[in-house]
């Protein structure tokens, strides 16, 4: 290369600077579109074998479920329009909506909802199994019923049909790329993906909703970083983004070209705490429930929600979420008190400084959040370390009792049943601390097999009245889901789950 | 010459499979299982051994990495365990994003790098040379993702100039590739910008002070003509070896700017894959980027004995 | 890299050259420069107790994400620590960043690569397969892996960086062993029997030493931004603790609401890197034989 040469390519450069400068961009987006911003890029597309959250957003569009819940947590119907339960509590009749169709044109009916549960229950790969554990069996009674048939009674089982675990694929698919190409009966069918950037979904014309909904298309992207996915929303290239950070929330809602909505979640953040898993359980925190509790009373958790989330992230000390018909009202936040944590401190015969170790995961807002409640607890007598630890890291030692604290939430479960039956009972999967207490073990798994509401609260209330005193998990706040949509897009429904919903949504 | 690309084949099959081994013992190491990362906070203990099993992942490491490069050996490089996507299907998908990123990034680099290195060169230990100096070593001092996002917030959102995040393949559309490009390319470019203009200066430092063009000057040619005809061009040959090369390293080292700038190409891809301990995508971009760093390694060489007549006898 | 040494050998020989190169050094005017930049903040790092006018991890809660005011010259972060002491105390972190990781690179990867260069056969074949596959593998990938198997934290993304760098260094050393080892009063000496060690203290030492400082000091440079970028991945240096990288991280979410989290930070990362980099090109210009 010469000089001239080098001169024309740097003033071809200038010129295409130039002309990209000169033109209006941004704007090539057809109006049909949808572009929603999410925090990860989702995994595997086969809802039997899905595990992340963001992978249900996705689902949304996808694939239709038998149930939904409302947004006080009742179930609705979807695939399902009728449901009953025999006298004994061990079948579950669901009668199927009619003139449903899978995106390749098959019907849906009983005996591919029946091949569905199936397959969630029995491929080796599924990860409903746990979930549909109590099935014994689904039988075909009509083209448009199936009774499913229980080992043993479960309060939780619709609310699983209102998750993944009642997706339904189409059963000529099974034998081909269920992950790559899912074929459901949702409002939208799958186009393509390009993996950790785009999901592309296009309208299914033969859905029984059709009518709904008011996009040709729906584009998922993966941003995960706060401020760019924020940035993408606000240069145009998004309509919509879940997510949107706490310590965004003003400035988004000063700018008049966007909308923020929020809803509180479904799950809790807190901290999972380590009570008899391994040696690092042997302090007296883990063994003596005072030093729990004046753990506790040393944090300020308005003020966590205060400098951390800019009053946005309620406190709370329970595990069900205000929208749930479990939530006790009765249980508020206590204030402050350094003086009562010193005391019981002391009570627990423990000489101040007590040094213990948490776990946080290393993303910023879990170090701000550490940083607050170590200074804070460092007042009452307690000499925290901090453990920074990439997420997968931070797993394996919780698991493996590698910990004291570990600062971890929760996204919660429709179901009460999903917010503490693994993580209170003795063998409860997400136990990690190893909390054991044959009360509370009790009550949980009697109330799995209560269908009556109001009967079922009354135990898990006396489960929380024991926990508030023994404090297997320490609870922080509730997350709540925050979006951010541009202003000319309408009819978004919040609802606890986190989930997007795209009927009803409207651009004007 | 045909030799030598035969002989660089062939030493290339070591380093490849020092390479694979090498990343292969490094994931192992990574703490955490794959199902473990990926299931999140629903994990359940029994799900999470039974995949393992299905996925063999309990088979001791050296039988892994055999059946591993077994498959390999046939084309067969797996699937992802996160999307269970074929690997090898990502790949394809993603190279041609990488390519046109790492070329963009050259064409920056190389139109700051090249003539900060001349000017600092010719005008050697005047505030011309220091202040070309600076401008080429701003870009490499700003870190990547933080001048991404600053420019986001400023051409984006701001001034709404250009798109956020994005790859438009250049083809289909090249105004709206090169849109899309400006930023990343903008962000990567900088960074070498530094070693480009380095290594002209230095190249034509050396060149300047040769017989060769001692003797050209002394024939009375006018010193534009000794810089333009005589010195550039020989100056240029260690700098086109050196772009080739830094070309190789771009294809994985754009991780961060990727990122920022959303864009799906292999450093994404590949972070990703090292967080979420997806063993099989991990592994085989890696075999992938080092046989493109090979390759143009080769290409350097090759490039070198090509401009240079007097290596070719060799 | 040829010397100008004849074939005889002896420290008299070495010592007008070292003058000579002091000379240029210190009439290097970019030299002078870097060294003062980098000098700057040495001082900076070292007195950070001495100069910074609050503890660096003292949390105010009532003073979140304060502008720069007379109290707190640089404003306070997002827990209300004073931005100007933990721009102090994160000059620590971020030169310690630098000195360890290229320390463990030369450590490792100079005696490593003077003796494939200088033996030769085997050795040489080996090492040079491995240092190829290293160099091929994606140098940001290795730190992120290593920083991942270690565990995120400062001194983890400091061990990290500087095993990722060892390649570079065993080439440049192996460069300098073999190119040495060719040179006619070295061949002369190994056949009047004088032994490695008098040759390797003698002639290998000086004649790498220079390259390997070049390169070194350049690395400095990468390795704070590479500090950096590992605080971006969430695996550099972990909170309470200060370093620039970790500060600029958790800046970028604050961008728009309190830009001066970011300014400071920032511009102490540039200007050092700057530093270090014109400290380089300064040493190398001075250090290099071939100029006259």
């Amino acid at each position: 290369m010469t000089r001239p040469k080098l001169t024309s390519t740097m003033a071809a450069c200038a010129l295409a600077l130039g002309v990209v400068v000169a033109l209006p961009t941004g704007a090539a987006a057809q109006t049909s579109t949808l572009r929603i911003g999410l925090q990860e890029d989702p995994d595997m597309l086969d809802p039997h074998r899905a595990r992340t959250f963001v992978g249900r957003i996705v689902f949304k569009g996808l694939c239709d479920k038998l149930f939904d819940a409302s947004p006080d947590l009742q179930l609705v119907p979807r695939l399902a329009t009728e449901w009953s339960f025999s006298a004994d509590g061990l079948t579950a009749t669901i009668k199927l909506r009619a003139g449903v169709k899978f995106h390749d044109g098959t019907a849906f009916d009983a005996t591919a909802a029946k091949a569905n549960l199936e397959r969630a229950r029995t491929l080796p790969e599924s990860l409903r199994r746990s979930e549909l554990a109590t099935i014994d069996g689904v039988d075909v009674v009509d083209p448009l019923t199936i009774a499913i048939k229980l080992k043993q009674r479960d309060a939780t089982l619709l609310s699983q049909l209102a998750d993944r675990a009642g997706m339904m694929l189409s059963p000529a698919t099974f034998g081909g790329d269920v992950g790559a190409r899912p074929v459901c009966t949702g409002p939208y069918r799958f186009v393509e993906r390009v993996q950790n950037d785009r999901i592309v979904l296009d309208k299914f014309a033969d859905h029984w909703e059709a009518a709904n909904y008011s996009f040709d298309r729906i584009i998922y992207r993966s941003i995960p970083d706060t401020t760019v996915r924020l940035a993408n929303l606000r240069s145009g290239e998004l309509d919509m983004l879940e997510r949107l950070a706490a310590t965004d929330v003003k400035s988004a809602q000063a700018d008049r070209s966007l909308r923020v909505l929020f809803t509180p979640g479904l799950g809790y953040q807190g901290m999972t705490l380590n009570h008899a898993n391994g040696d690092l359980a042997n302090t007296p925190f883990g063994k003596d429930k005072r030093v729990r509790q004046a753990f506790s009373w040393a944090i300020d958790r308005a003020v966590i929600n205060q400098v951390v989330f800019e009053n946005t992230h309620p406190p709370t000390v329970q595990a069900f979420p205000p929208s749930s018909p479990y939530y006790r009202k009765d249980l508020v936040v206590p204030p402050r008190d350094v003086a009562k944590a010193r005391a019981l401190l002391r009570e627990a015969g423990v000489t101040a400084p007590l040094k213990l170790e948490m776990m946080i995961t290393n993303n910023p807002v879990d170090a701000q959040l550490g940083q607050v409640v170590q200074a804070m607890v460092q007042e009452a007598g307690f000499d925290v370390s901090l453990r920074s630890m990439e997420f997968a890291s931070q797993l394996r030692d919780q698991q493996q009792g590698k910990f004291q604290l570990s600062r971890v939430g929760w996204s919660g479960r429709i179901d009460p049943d999903g917010n503490i039956h693994p993580f209170w009972t003795s063998r409860g999967g997400q136990n990690d601390g190893k909390y054991s207490n044959p009360t509370i073990d009790k009550l949980l798994t009697d109330a799995r097999a209560v269908y009556d509401q109001a009967e079922r609260k009354k135990l898990y209330d006396e489960a929380q009245t024991i926990a508030q005193d023994e404090i297997p998990v320490l609870y922080l706040y509730n997350q709540p889901w925050f979006y951010a949509t541009s202003a000319r897009i309408s009819g978004f429904q919040l609802h606890p789950d986190g989930m997007i919903r795209l009927g009803g949504l409207k651009r004007q | 010459m045909l030799k030598l690309i035969l002989n660089r084949v062939l030493i290339a099959i070591p380093t490849l499979l020092i390479v694979s081994l090498f990343v292969f013992a490094l994931q192992h190491a990574l703490p955490g299982d794959p199902f473990l990362v990926m299931a999140g906070e629903e994990r359940d203990p029994e799900s999470i051994a039974r995949l393992r099993a299905i996925y063999r992942l309990d088979d001791p490491i050296v039988v892994q990495y055999f059946a591993w490069l077994g498959q390999v050996v046939q084309g067969e490089f797996g699937r992802s365990l996160r999307t269970g996507e074929p690997v090898l299907g990502l790949i394809l998908q993603k190279l041609p994003v990488t390519l046109q990123l790492a070329a963009a990034s050259m064409i920056v680099a190389l139109g700051i790098g090249l003539p900060a290195g001349i000017i600092a060169a010719v005008r050697k230990g005047t505030s011309v040379d220091y202040a070309a100096s600076a401008v080429a070593l701003s870009g490499l001092s700003i870190p990547n993702f933080w001048l991404g996002i600053v420019m986001i917030l400023v051409f984006a959102v701001e001034l709404r100039w250009l798109p956020a995040s994005g790859y438009v393949p250049f083809f289909s559309d090249p105004i709206g590739a090169i849109e899309t490009l400006i930023m990343p390319a903008f962000v990567l470019g900088t960074g070498l910008a530094a070693f480009i203009m380095r290594h002209t200066r230095s190249a034509m430092l050396e060149v300047l002070r040769s017989d060769y063009v001692r003797t050209a000057r002394a024939k009375g040619l006018d010193e534009s003509v000794v810089i333009n005809k005589h010195a550039l061009r020989n100056a240029l040959i260690p700098v086109i070896t050196l772009s080739t090369i830094l070309f190789g390293e771009l294809l994985a080292g754009a991780v961060l700017t990727e990122q920022v700038f959303t864009i799906p190409g292999f450093g994404k891809l590949i972070v990703d894959a090292v967080f979420n301990r997806d063993y099989g995508v991990v592994q085989g971009v890696v075999l992938c980027t080092a046989i493109g760093f090979i390759l143009m390694n080769l290409v350097a060489d090759l490039l070198y004995i090509l401009v240079n007549p007097r290596l070719r006898g060799r | 890299m040829a010397t100008a040494a004849s074939p005889a050998s002896g420290p008299d020989l070495l010592a007008p050259k070292q003058s000579r190169v002091w000379g240029k050094l210190s009439r290097s005017r970019a030299a002078w420069i870097g060294g003062s930049i980098v000098g700057a903040f040495v001082v900076m790092a070292l007195l950070a107790p001495l100069l910074a006018p609050f503890d660096p991890n003292k949390t105010n809660f009532l003073l979140i994400r304060k502008p720069p005011s007379a109290l707190y010259w640089l404003g306070t972060d997002e827990l209300g620590r004073d931005i100007l002491s933990r721009l102090f105390y994160g000059a620590r972190a971020s030169l310690m960043a630098g000195v360890v990781s290229v320390g463990i690179a030369v450590c490792v990867g100079v005696p490593v690569g003077l003796a494939a260069g200088w033996y030769g056969g085997w050795l040489d074949i080996v090492v040079s397969r491995i240092t190829e596959a290293l160099l091929a593998c994606p140098f940001l990938i290795l730190a992120i892996a290593f920083a991942a198997i270690l565990g995120p934290s400062l001194s983890n993304a400091m061990i990290a960086i500087g095993l990722s760098a060892i390649p570079i260094f065993i080439r440049l050393a192996r460069g300098q062993a073999i190119s040495v080892k060719a040179e006619d009063y070295i061949e002369g000496a190994r056949a009047v029997g004088v032994r490695d060690s008098v040759i390797l203290v003698r002639h290998l030492a000086p004649n790498t030493l220079p390259p390997i400082l070049v390169q070194s000091t350049l690395f400095m440079a990468q390795a704070i931004i590479l500090e950096a970028s590992l605080s971006f991945l969430g695996l550099g240096q972990q909170p309470p603790q200060a370093s620039w990288g970790a500060m600029l991280n958790t800046a970028k979410n604050f961008m728009e609401q309190a830009p001066w989290m970011s300014v400071s930070p920032g511009i102490a990362i540039c200007l050092v890197v700057i530093g270090f980099n014109i400290l380089g090109d300064g040493l190398r210009d001075a250090l290099d034989p071939k100029e006259a």
